[in-house]
């Protein structure tokens, strides 16, 4: 490339270079965007054909086929209407803020923000999470085990907060930040060192350490266990000096100062990977680690990094959670977070940015599917599954191409990850 | 000191290597030795027995074998010296095989754990074989799955999720029909529509094997968990499947030992004993065998000779989901009768550091997965003992398998190579 002759060609070389950047930022936003919806649309027609009222209904298409189409509307308006006002609620605010604005006192306004509030505390975890599989894809290392690192972070950090007593907040709670920072790193980098010094693979060993972080959990957590209350499976109290701050009193609303430590470490992640030489030599890593190791990087060193800092995000995901929303761990903790943040992570291709977009959206939609669970009766399931699909559409572009009749991108941007059980 | 130095000039650094290696499992031959020790032999008083029983409980018509009485001390302190014996000889003299040594120290840890959590009592140990052999059935399936597909180069990581919706398929169909061997085959049908997914993910549209099977993977968690909410809690006549019934085969089952651990099982269960030996035929005495076999190394010099790499792919990706779907019915309608949210627990990726441990073969794969059976066999039926007998939490006898299959997967008991063009897409030029 280097050496290639400067001729007459100049000109028209400057031009597929430019479309390249610009169809590059087309298909990162657009192929996701279109695969949240496809995958939303499936997951509707799972919950059409699964409710009785609609499929009695089509049963009598011929007799009567406007009570078809109703009860076809009916049952997905009232399940992704439920959707929507518990994650957002934007109609509430809406008139909520019509009251204020007249006088007539904010009260209900509180109200009205709590879904969105929600959605935003709901996200906190998924950005941790996210982050941590996305540093993993960078460098060429898929980590399954976030839901496993979670559990450890959370248990590590709930026990610094309960356990210590007698010290300021000042103290205590970055104590118990960094114990759960600690116990997810450790977790996560011990796949990462049998990966780099033995050649066990990562996909596997995360798991394992997932099933093994939840059977010691239940041991920890259960009645009389080491870790649990007299009484109850769950552990104590975290102390009010160890606790993360909310930001409202009003009741259900639990929004939290952890969303911005979220923030702050996807800025940290997104300077690591961009802007510093650690991060170059990780993404060299995963495009190609033979070129790396030849070119003078330690890609063994590399991977046992970036599995323990993936672990340690991810620990810090179950902390924040623990120390600002439930202040105590049950078991069942971390239950399918692992797999929310392996989607997000490839929904926002790996960037630090697309994450924090793409944890936002999947925040947004599991708590608006707790309400969609209680109000139309679907289970929450029905998510994993939209993410399943979100996951297929993302990583078989394809699919999503020959959907829409979409052009064909100049290059492919989904992760490729070394896929052999050796070395 | 300068003895060392001295000669270390003369003598390769590999084989300098090797001896710091051999050393290294001699000191752990002897930690296992002193293992014995102090943590069995010092906590068993002398006058104690261990008895294992070696007859069915059930009363069959075969021969009556006289359960086996041990005395716990001396028979532990036999086991440690025995194991102390062989670290010796390793520090001493080297084994040339010493994979196989640490096979057997590992054995007669085992044997002296046992015999230590029964002093005193007595426990089934033709129990404990026959409820390994179940417990391996899952696995075992999983394991041979991954060997179809891993041996024409497609790396089937969704097992887990095959099993699954087999599992639940299995209860449904059962449920619906009555029929428990219809169940039997829409686990088999589900697992290959699972498996055709993978392939065309794989194969038609080059997505990352692994991330596509993780994908398999959640989306049958989440439609399992679905349909389990929505169907099976509301409507408990779909989740009543029942058990397959034991049967003892004629002859066979009467054989001492052997024939109420191998031959008196359920329908799935001898499934698995046919797949293997049939797998184990068609790999490597059939046409079908030898291609895939070429597949799965070179694709590029298969095609070469006229084979079609796609259709074999897609066949054996398919035949590897049908198999995982069948070893998911293991966990309904083979054991407890009813489908649960999660119940695979693992078991898949288990599986699959069975295939590896196995080295690709059935055969192997096989006697892997009865190595995992075997721990989930110890744990729950040291529970029935009681937490007196074996001070140790449950859970940490729960997660032995996990810890095992980490440590089969860093290589320690030998090193394993893959299929060469395992996981890699074929792009015809």
């Amino acid at each position: 490339m280097a050496d290639a002759p400067t001729t007459p060609s100049e000109a028209p070389e400057v031009e597929p270079k430019e479309r390249h950047a610009s169809s590059r930022l087309y298909y990162a936003v657009l192929v996701p965007i279109l695969s949240v919806f496809t995958a939303l649309v499936l997951g509707a027609i799972l919950i059409l054909i699964t409710d009785p009222a609609v499929t009695g209904a089509w049963k009598n298409v011929f007799q009567a086929p406007l009570a078809a189409l109703s009860a076809t509307w009916e049952s997905i308006s009232t399940a992704y209407g439920a959707l929507l006002s518990g994650s957002l609620g934007l109609v509430e605010i809406w008139k909520a803020l019509g009251v204020a604005l007249s006088g007539g006192g904010t009260e209900d306004l509180a109200v009205a923000l709590v879904p969105l509030s929600e959605s935003l505390t709901t996200s906190v975890p998924f950005i941790f999470a996210g982050l941590a599989v996305a540093i993993g894809f960078q460098g060429g290392l898929f980590n399954i085990g976030a839901e496993g690192q979670i559990l450890v972070g959370a248990l590590c950090s709930v026990y610094v907060g309960y356990s210590i007593t007698g010290l300021p907040w000042f103290i205590h709670l970055p104590l118990a930040l960094m114990a759960g920072m600690l116990g997810g790193a450790i977790w996560g980098g011990i796949p990462g060192l049998l990966k780099a010094y033995t050649g066990g693979h990562e996909v596997i060993n995360t798991i394992m350490m997932n099933w093994i972080a939840i059977i010691l959990s239940s041991w920890l957590l259960k009645v009389g266990g080491p870790m649990a209350r007299p009484d109850l499976p769950i552990t104590p109290e975290v102390l009010p000096s160890a606790q993360i701050p909310q930001f409202f009193s009003t009741q259900g609303n639990r929004f939290h100062a952890g969303f911005f430590l979220a923030l702050a470490a996807a800025a940290v992640i997104w300077w690591l990977l961009y802007r510093a030489t650690t991060g170059f030599e990780i993404r060299m890593s995963g495009a190609n680690p033979h070129a790396a190791t030849y070119s003078g990087v330690k890609v063994k060193r590399v991977w046992v990094m970036i599995m323990s800092i993936g672990g340690a995000l991810a620990g810090l995901a179950g902390t924040v959670q623990a120390l600002a929303v439930d202040r105590w761990v049950g078991v069942g903790f971390s239950g399918g977070m692992g797999f929310d943040s392996i989607a997000l992570a490839l929904l926002g291709r790996s960037h630090p940015v697309g994450v924090v977009l793409a944890a936002l959206l999947f925040g947004t939609l599991r708590n608006g599917a707790t309400r969609m669970q209680s109000v139309a009766r679907i289970p929450i399931d029905i998510i994993t599954i939209v993410q399943a699909l979100v996951i297929v559409f993302i990583a078989a572009p394809e699919i999503i191409r020959w959907l829409y009749r979409l052009r064909q991108p100049a290059e492919d941007l989904t992760p490729t990850l070394s896929t052999s059980w050796g070395s | 000191m300068t003895a060392i130095t001295a000669t270390s000039s003369t003598i390769s650094l590999a084989e300098q290597k090797e001896r710091r290696r051999a050393m290294i499992y001699g000191l752990f031959f002897l930690g296992v030795a002193a293992a014995i020790f102090f943590l069995f032999v010092l906590n068993t008083n002398a006058e104690l027995v261990s008895t294992f029983k070696l007859n069915p409980a059930t009363k069959q018509k075969i021969v009556e074998i006289p359960p086996l009485k041990l005395p716990s001390r001396t028979t532990l302190i036999i086991l440690g010296l025995l194991v102390a014996a062989l670290g010796v000889y390793q520090m001493v003299r080297r084994f040339e095989r010493v994979n196989l040594a640490l096979g057997v120290v590992l054995l007669f840890f085992v044997a002296a754990f046992l015999v230590w959590a029964t002093r005193g009592k007595s426990i089934s140990l033709l129990g404990i074989f026959t409820f390994t052999v179940a417990a391996a059935t899952p696995i075992g399936f999983a394991a041979l799955s991954g060997v179809m597909c891993e041996r024409s180069g497609v790396i089937n990581i969704a097992i887990e999720g095959q099993m699954l919706a087999g599992a639940m398929l299995a209860v449904v169909g059962s449920s619906l029909t009555g029929n428990k061997y219809i169940g039997l085959a829409a686990a088999m049908l589900v697992g290959g529509v699972l498996g055709l997914v993978l392939a065309v993910l794989a194969i038609r549209f080059l997505v990352d094997q692994i991330i596509a099977g993780v994908a398999i993977n959640i989306f049958s968690i989440g439609i399992t968990s679905f349909i389990s909410q929505r169907y099976l809690q509301p409507i408990p006549e779909l989740n009543s499947g029942g058990v397959l019934p034991k049967i003892a085969i004629p002859g066979l089952s009467q054989i001492p030992l052997i024939g109420p651990v191998f031959f008196n099982q359920n329908m799935v269960v001898y499934l698995l004993f046919a797949s293997v030996i049939l797998i184990h035929f068609m790999l490597w005495y059939t046409r079908w065998g030898l291609r895939t076999r070429a597949v799965g190394e070179h694709p590029r010099a298969a095609d070469t000779l006229g084979i079609n790499v796609f259709k074999v792919r897609y066949i054996n990706v398919i035949i590897g989901g049908m198999v995982a779907g069948v070893g998911g019915s293991y966990f309904t309608i083979g054991s407890v009768g009813r489908f649960d949210e999660l119940l695979t627990a693992g078991k898949g990726f288990i599986g699959l550091a069975a295939m590896i441990f196995g080295r690709w073969t059935p055969l192997g794969a096989y006697a892997a997965s009865l190595i995992f059976g075997f721990s989930d066999a110890l744990q729950a039926k040291l529970q029935v003992l009681g937490q007196a007998q074996v001070p140790i939490p449950s859970e940490f006898l729960l997660i032995t398998p996990y810890v095992v299959t980490m440590i089969v997967l860093a290589g320690v008991v030998g090193r394993t190579i893959p299929p060469a063009a395992d996981g890699q897409p074929y792009v015809k030029e």
